[in-house]
């Protein structure tokens, strides 16, 4: 085992997968020499040369457009799109193209295209910097979309995606990229738990607690937090959120009875509004309370110094666990 | 810019420079094959217009009065360059080798892609406008990654030159020199609206100012088209980066069975491009040439129909998939969440007679 920052572990992975398949080539703005915004892709460049590490025009659609090309020539294109917000210019050829071709071609054309954002607030960045557009995503067919919450997890799964024969959107919660984690860089990614199996973060009986991404360290700190006055928060790290391994969350909501579900992109047609519908079909007699939903608000992600206002933080997930667990709280009768 | 062409309306071989060095080696005969594939393609696209209309098809878009701009580019092509065409390339995928299935499988709605890209090196055909132009680069930067000497072909219309994908394709296709050729088919009219609307400067004038040589061309001149192709092609295989043609054609037909064109253009505008008939110039010219005699354009006529038929025939016995097949593909490795809904489906489909077979 090692210590290292996810961001760290992130340009590991990408090493070990070009150094595991010579068809893996990234594709990104300023990943050469400047190894990325983020650095993620920091010396890949000098190490594998411009042929695979390849700094693109400043067109989103145009990366992923032309990994599309390269993937139907049997490359695994790895793209690495700066700032979520950007995605966008990029949203038909991932939906229309990128998503779809398999299944157009009855499975004779494959896309293994993993797509790198750099996902999420949190760190006091300009508009357009900040964004939580992974709904989107999960609401398209044909694409996994998987959202990483520490460095052990962000050097297998990533590497687990590019290995994929299906496109993978990878979200990489950018204010985690400077928290540091034990990862083993010994144990090859085939060995590990596949990418799509949800992980029991910490282990609780009162209430589960599901979440992903950057949010998982705050609901961990929520439910040590909770666990100071007696309640026992189980904590699920959906990791995958498209497919949702919903037999993890299935037995911890038949354990605990009560749920609340976190993320920071808005409510409205959100992941948590999926997870809570579904375990509301499955798991309805297992209830004890109505299911809880602790999102960033309905809103244009707000500038940096609001954020915190949009975040859920700690003291809101709590709110939420009251909420769950019956208790009289800020929100006994308001409205939803 | 010009429009150059070596066979004029009237089926008169003219002389043209630039041109004329790529079909130094044409032969009266190799013409008549050229004037053969564009009898057999106008055919078969008349056969599927007749079957939309007959119900057999939900949707046809027709490729009428562009078989030379399909068929002379398409000619100039290897059996190993990857071709990404749009939705209307009937001519291009005949060409490529599809089979009569292939035609009409999609447009009847059973798959969205009748034929494996990789059998006839062609992708499934493109709705999105101007999305393959990205696929095309990618794929021709592939091609220069394996050292290989192939060339990605990009077939898309003038409307699609407005598309940001277009112009980002260009972009990376000149910055990384990829072999990829760009062709425009001029056909005047995006839908409903005239080309004036996506440009008043010609097309084929854009390339240069993205580094990308280019020319113009009579798209309804079979031998102009085969031989820019020829040109570009060995500009693309040599090293030199992408190239891109306008071939300047008209679509005669509506843009799909489901549009009425009278409401947006004239007769007279028709009355003239009729005039400038792709097949009409060949037949000329081979008449006068001797090559093509009665006994020979009814030997055409006659695998005309013969194709004709047998797309037809395709079309009619094309199996139904089994409903449970909808969710085929949807992965190319098992997904948790498609899978349940598989069972799920299939446990609803078995209360049913017959079940989900």
């Amino acid at each position: 085992m090692t210590t290292m920052t996810m961001g760290k572990a992130l340009n590991q992975a990408l090493r070990q997968a070009m150094t595991d398949d010579d068809k893996v080539v990234l594709m990104g703005e300023d990943i050469g020499a400047l190894g990325g915004v983020f650095r993620i892709t920091d010396a890949l460049q000098d190490e594998f040369g411009a042929g695979r590490v390849i700094d693109t025009p400043l067109a989103e659609s145009g990366i992923v457009g032309t990994a599309v090309g390269l993937a139907m020539r049997g490359y695994r294109p790895v793209v690495e799109i700066q700032f979520d917000g950007f995605v966008y210019p990029a949203f038909d050829q991932i939906v229309c193209q990128v998503a779809k071709l398999h299944y157009r071609t009855l499975g004779r054309v494959k896309m293994p295209i993993t797509i790198r954002i750099p996902w999420a607030g949190g760190v006091g960045a300009a508009e357009h910097h900040s964004e939580s557009p992974e709904a989107y995503f999960v609401h398209t067919a044909g694409l996994r979309v998987i959202a990483v919450s520490n460095p052990q997890d962000a050097y297998a799964m990533l590497q687990q995606a590019i290995a994929c024969d299906d496109p993978v959107i990878f979200l990489e919660p950018k204010r985690l990229y400077h928290t540091k984690g034990e990862v083993d860089l010994d144990t090859h990614h085939t060995d590990v738990a596949p990418m799509g199996i949800a992980r029991v973060a910490r282990p609780g009986t009162d209430v589960t607690l599901v979440t992903y991404g950057a949010q998982v360290k705050t609901a961990l700190d929520a439910a040590e937090a909770a666990a100071d006055e007696g309640v026992s928060i189980e904590v699920i790290d959906l990791r995958s959120i498209s497919p949702i391994d919903y037999e993890t969350i299935d037995a911890s909501v038949r354990k605990t009875g009560r749920v609340v579900v976190t993320h920071e992109a808005s409510r409205e047609a959100g992941v948590a509004a999926e997870v809570i519908a579904s375990i509301t079909e499955r798991c309805f007699d297992w209830l004890e309370t109505a299911p809880v939903r602790i999102t960033g608000h309905d809103i244009p992600y707000p500038p940096s110094k609001l954020e915190k206002q949009h975040i859920p933080d700690l003291d809101r997930i709590l709110d939420g666990v009251d909420r769950a667990l019956g208790r009289q709280n800020s929100m006994t009768g308001v409205e939803l | 810019m010009d429009i150059s062409q070596v066979l004029t309306p009237d089926g008169v071989r003219v002389q043209n420079v630039e041109l004329d060095t790529y079909l130094a080696s044409v032969t009266a005969d190799d013409v008549l094959s050229l004037y053969r594939d564009m009898a057999v393609v106008r055919r078969i696209d008349k056969e599927g217009f007749s079957l939309q209309r007959q119900g057999q098809l939900g949707l046809w878009a027709p490729c009428l009065g562009q078989e030379a701009a399909q068929i002379g580019t398409a000619r100039a092509l290897r059996a190993t360059d990857f071709v990404f065409p749009s939705y209307r390339e009937t001519g291009v995928i005949y060409v490529r080798g599809a089979e009569n299935r292939d035609f009409v499988g999609t447009w009847r709605g059973e798959t969205n892609s009748t034929y494996d890209p990789y059998r006839i090196n062609t992708a499934t055909m493109q709705i999105i406008i101007g999305a393959q132009t990205l696929h095309a680069v990618g794929y021709a930067m592939g091609i220069t990654a394996d050292g290989a000497d192939d060339v990605a072909v990009a077939y898309f219309g003038d409307g699609a030159s407005s598309q940001g994908d277009v112009n980002e394709a260009m972009v990376f296709a000149s910055s990384f020199k990829a072999p990829v050729v760009f062709v425009c088919q001029n056909n005047q009219w995006a839908i409903s609206e005239p080309v004036s609307v996506q440009s008043e400067f010609p097309i084929a004038g854009r390339a240069p100012g993205f580094g990308i040589p280019s020319m113009r061309v009579d798209g309804n001149d079979v031998l102009a088209c085969l031989a820019a192709m020829r040109w570009a092609t060995e500009h693309a295989r040599n090293g030199h980066g992408p190239a891109f043609i306008e071939a300047v054609t008209y679509r005669m037909g509506p843009h799909t069975t489901s549009d009425d064109p009278t409401r947006y253009r004239d007769e007279e505008e028709l009355e003239t491009w009729r005039r400038r008939d792709p097949l009409d110039r060949v037949e000329k010219y081979l008449r006068a040439e001797g090559v093509l005699t009665d006994d020979v354009a009814a030997d055409i006529a006659a695998e005309a129909d013969r194709v004709g038929t047998a797309v037809r025939e395709a079309a009619l016995t094309m199996p139904n998939r089994a409903p449970l097949e909808v969710f085929d593909h949807a992965y190319a490795t098992p997904h948790t969440g498609i899978e349940a809904e598989r069972r799920a489906y299939a446990a609803y489909l078995a209360q049913f007679e017959g079940g989900a077979s």
